[in-house]
Formats: structure tokens, sequence, C-alpha cells
């Protein structure tokens, strides 16, 4: 381009320098149904293939469960899906978009992926609103935290999520008081704070009593539909209670995909896992 | 008006505040209206003395706010109150004027001892009251900001944290014992004339200070109640007890923590400065490690994360140190190591866990 030109397009009144405009990150895009799509991904840690080629896809709106002997891969998985492992090779995408590999964990957790790891760690000493209250997507820098006041629309939120997990009554309760069933529930509810649109679930009932696991149950079938929801359990009496797709990992790979009835009927699945 | 809000569900805190303000309009009566040979008056040296103490208060204060909310035990906090001291010193230092022994009308005593012929670059402009009292807020909250940056940024937490505010204390005692900084050396400022053109001999002024000290106590306290009781109060709480967790939900803990250190040393700061003039002189011997572990004795025994607890704590603390050092001097040094081992063992919570006690036995 000539200097006059040049000269002239950076006197022009309408029209921003490039570096003034920035591209909007891409949105969430569901137009084929379809919310996860994990491909060809592969990971080894010092030489052991902790992910072989796996091939997944959840659907929007899905309750999905994974299963698998210790190793197969689950804990892994989960983490390329929130950005803390990359994997080898393979592709990750979020909706038709977002590509999950360029993403960092909080950009992750911001566009809509919210984890619940296996341990419950609730804020003891804080009340079961006020977990809720700091879970809560928002602006978390300091000066806006030290305005924050609970808005009427917030605060409807807040009930609304107490009224999923149950945990109305307790609301006003030190979270460090609940049980143990009470506090994965919280948990939860933290997670739904963010308002995400894929939820992952690492053993949810682990340690909980028949009843509260019952109320799991609920819980996480009442989620799917609004949300797609990852579960990873290994109970498997859990699992055939809120399954309608079970995916089977062995080695890395997926082994069987379907029905829990279609699967417990694979034999290869049962050479593997059900089996013994 | 929201900040006051923050008060209404705490009981002690209006208690407190309510005999701040009972205190504040008593202590003039009695010392300045009260004929000083009745039996109600009260001396000008016990006005120094308890405004004194309210400085000491406020320290704790500006502690409690990192410590009980945030877990950062600072055991360095006395070196953000001893530069807010230095810096009003400086202050104090210029209005003396040609009244100093050697009579030099700019320069200070110990610079003409030392033969300086010249004020150093940093004393210009102290003769003005609003450059000190801008560099009473800056140096500590500078200060607090580079080594909070550094520190928070590198994750540094728990001990570790605590011992390196430690060695940063420490450092500064050793750096202003030197006479080259220009700061006195190891006598550091003494021998104040006045302040703001008020004679720091009179009565009146010295209750002037003692009412500034309790104004300075009354709005940090309420300052940091409202903080506590915000949303970023429970974020801070969240941190103290979980915080890999807090980060995970989206929290930038580096940037709390940077923010609430900063502005608990600049309370320190704002505590140095009122008792600098009130004391009549500071040297380095207030960076001594050892001030900023008493006063971390003060909040442990008053009862840490409650914000009273730790004004109460210093108030009777010094209270006793005063008490003993003039009855047992000897007796003194054991009677705050026993008080602190019986505190820990059997009132975790401080002097104000005693009322939680008495409440969960009705």
């Amino acid at each position: 381009m000539k200097p006059v030109q040049a000269l002239r397009k950076f006197f022009q009144h309408d029209q921003l320098f490039d570096f003034l405009a920035q591209t909007p990150p891409p949105s969430l895009d569901l137009s084929h149904n379809i919310i996860l799509y994990l491909e060809g991904l592969n990971k080894s840690f010092d030489g052991f293939k902790a992910i072989n080629n796996l091939n997944l896809y959840i659907e929007t709106g899905e309750l999905r469960c994974i299963i698998g002997p210790n190793g197969a891969g689950k804990s892994t998985m989960m983490d390329i899906i929130t950005g803390k492992t990359r994997p080898d090779t393979g592709q990750a995408w979020f909706g038709q978009r977002l590509n999950l590999l360029q993403m960092d964990e909080p950009e992750i957790a911001e566009a809509g992926i919210g984890r619940k790891f296996q341990k419950p760690t609730v804020f003891e000493n804080l009340t079961v609103l006020q977990n809720l209250e700091l879970a809560m997507a928002q602006d978390k820098r300091v000066w806006p935290l030290l305005m924050a006041r609970l808005s009427g629309e917030q605060r409807d939120h807040i009930d609304e999520v107490l009224d999923i997990i149950g945990l109305s009554e307790l609301a006003a309760g030190l979270a460090g008081k609940l049980s143990h069933g009470q506090k994965q529930w919280l948990e939860i509810g933290m997670l739904l704070m963010q308002k995400p649109k894929l939820l992952l679930v690492d053993e949810p009932v682990a340690g909980m009593t028949h009843q509260e696991m019952e109320r799991t149950a609920e819980l996480l079938t009442s989620l799917a539909g609004k949300h797609s929801v990852i579960v990873v359990e290994h109970d498997m009496d859990f699992v055939r209670s809120i399954a309608r797709k079970v995916t089977v990992l062995h080695q890395g790979s997926v082994l069987a995909e379907g029905s829990m009835a279609q699967v417990q009927a694979d034999p290869r699945v049962i050479e593997v896992y059900l089996g013994e | 008006m929201r900040i006051l809000n923050s008060l209404k569900n705490d009981k002690p805190g209006i208690y407190l505040l309510a005999t701040l303000l009972a205190v504040s309009i008593a202590v003039p009566i009695l010392n300045l209206l009260v004929p000083a040979n009745s039996a109600f008056h009260l001396s000008t040296y016990t006005v120094t003395l308890l405004g004194k103490y309210l400085t000491y208060a406020l320290l704790a204060l500006a502690a409690d706010l990192i410590w009980g909310y945030l877990g950062i035990l600072s055991l360095g906090q006395g070196a953000f109150f001893s530069l807010g001291g230095y810096a009003m010193g400086m202050y104090l230092m210029r209005q003396i004027g040609d009244r100093g022994v050697y009579g030099n009308p700019v320069l200070p005593d110990f610079m003409v001892f030392l033969n300086w012929h010249k004020l150093p670059w940093f004393w210009h402009g102290f003769d003005h009251f609003w450059l000190a009292a801008l560099m009473i807020i800056l140096a500590p909250g500078i200060l607090a900001y580079v080594f909070g940056y550094l520190a928070f940024r590198s994750r540094v937490t728990g001990v570790y944290l605590s011992i390196i505010t430690q060695a940063m204390t420490y450092a500064l005692m050793l750096a202003f014992f030197r006479n080259e900084m220009g700061f006195g050396g190891n006598n550091g400022f003494t021998d104040f004339k006045d302040i703001l053109g008020f004679s720091l001999r009179e009565d009146s002024t010295r209750i002037g200070l003692f009412l500034a000290s309790a104004g300075a106590l009354a709005v940090g306290y309420i300052i940091s109640r409202y903080i506590v009781s915000s949303r970023l109060g429970l974020a801070c709480v969240a941190i103290r007890d979980a915080e890999s967790r807090t980060r995970f939900i989206g929290y930038r803990v580096e940037n709390i923590k940077l923010w609430i250190f900063i502005f608990s040393a600049v309370l320190a700061g704002i505590a140095g400065a009122l008792y600098v003039p009130q004391v009549g002189m500071i040297n380095p011997g207030e960076f001594s490690p050892l001030n900023s572990i008493e006063l971390i004795v003060w909040v442990a025994i008053g009862g840490r994360g409650t914000l009273y607890g730790a004004i109460i704590g210093a108030l009777l603390v010094n209270y006793a140190k005063t008490y003993f050092t003039a009855a047992l001097p000897e007796v003194w040094l054991y009677a705050l190591g026993g008080l602190f081992v019986l505190s820990t063992l059997y009132l975790p919570k401080g002097i104000v866990g005693l009322r939680q006690l008495r409440g969960a036995k009705v």
C-alpha cells in the first residue's frame, strides 16, 4: 500500500484499528445436537498409554455413564476435557466451534463445562447459602466483590438450586455440619450455580448410604435434559438405576457402548470387567 | 449507609463502638474540666497511655483482618506500623525548625551531628503535613504491594510466608539502624515540639491525639467489618479454609490476598503515625520481629477472626504489660508467655470465645 493511502486509512473516522476490534470468542454451537466430540485422542505417561485412540460423542441433554476398571483412562479423559491435561494427538470439541485443546482451565469452565471431583470440598465455615453465593457465575474481581449485593434474580437462582439439591431447609446452616451425602449434593449445587452446559461428575455416590444413593440418582436424572451429564461411577447398581446409555472404557479406548442390558450382554465386557 | 448496615448483625462491635464513644466523651471532660486536685481528675499521662493503647488496638485489628479472615500469619506487621511512624516522625522533626539543640533551621539535629550539610532528597517536602499524611499511607501500602505481589504470586503460604514477613521486618530494622540511611540511626527521632502548630506539651493537644486515635480505630473497625461481611469477606474465609478450591471456582486468590494485605498494612501505618506523637519518639527497635510476634499474641489472646477480639486483646494485654512492668518487671515476659500458653490450651478462641462458651452451656 502506498503511504498516502495508508495515511488516509489511518484518518478514516468510521473505521476501527485492527488491534482495537477484537474478534469475539466463538459461542457454543449445538446445531448438530452433539455437545462434546472426542476424536482419536491419545495420551501416554512415560510410555504407558492412558488414552488410546479414544472416540466419544455426547449428545445435548444426555445422561451418560462411563464405567471401566481402574486404569481404564476415565480420569485422564476428564482431565483432557477440563484442560488439566493435554492429549498427545486427537481432537476435543465443545459443540461445533469451541476447540477445547486451545483453551485453558478457567476458559473451559467459563464456556460451560463444570466438574465435580470425587472428594467433596465445600467451605465448611460458611453457610450452605454462602457456598452457593460464592460459586455463582459473577464478576470475581476484588472491587466488584466488595460492592456486590445479592440481586433478586441471583437469589431466585440460588433458591432454585437449593430446591434441586434438596437443601432448602439447611440453607442458613454451616456447610461443615452437613452429612457426607449432603456435602456431595451441595457440591453439585455449587456446580449448577455456574450454569454449566455439560457436567462431569466423578464418583458421586462413593461412601453414600442407600437412601442417599437413591436421592442422588433422582438428582442426576432430573438434571439431564436441561444439562448434559457425564457420570463416572464404579457402583454397578447405581449405574443401572440411572443409565440410559453406558460407555465401557478399557485400556484407554471405548470397549462397548449401548444400553445397560446390551453392554452387560457383550462378551468382551463380561471378560474384562463384569465377569470377574 | 451500606457500610453501617454491616454492623447490624455485629452486637459486640456495636458495644465496642459505643464504649469507644463514651470514653471519647468522658476522657476530655475528666482531663480538661475536672480540677487537678479532684479525685476524678484524669492525668495527662493516663490520657497518653490510653491513646497509645488505642493505636495498638488499631494495629491488632489490622493483623486480625489478614490472620483471622485470610489465614495470612504475618510476623512482620510491625514493619508497616513503624513505616507509618517514621513518616510521621519525619514531619515532626521538620516542625522542630531552629528550636533543636544545634539551632539549624533546616537540618534535624542528628544530621548536624553527622556533619551533613544538606537535607537528603527524600526529606524534602516533609515539612508539609499533607505530604507526610500521604506517605503514611503510601510507604506501608507500596511495601505491602511489592512484597505481597511477589509472595502471593509465587503462592508462598503458611509458615514460609510467616518466616519471610519476619525476615522483611528484620531487614528493615537493620537498615534503619544505619546512620547512612538518613533516619537517625539507632536513636531514631525524638524531642518533637509540635504537630500542626499545636504544642505537644499542651494537654489539649494530647486530648486531640487521643481522640484522633479513637476515631481512627472506630473508622478502621467499621471498614474492616464491612469488608469481612461483604462477598469479598466470604471469599477471604473460603481462601483461608480451602485455597485451591477457591481458585478452582474462578477466584484470583492472589489478587484478593494482595488487596486485603495492602489495606491491613495501611491501617497499621496509620496506627504507627498516631503512636509516634503520643509516645514522643520512634527508633528502629519498633521494627524488631519481637514486636510483631507480641502483636500476634494480643490477637490470639483476644480471639482471632472476630475483629473486636483483637481490639480487646490488645487493650488487655497492654494494660497488663503496663501494670506488670511497673509492679513486677522481671515477671512480665513469663506472664505474657504464660497467658499465651493458657489461651492456646484452654481458650483457642481467645477471651471473646468465653462468651460463646457461656452461650453454649445455657
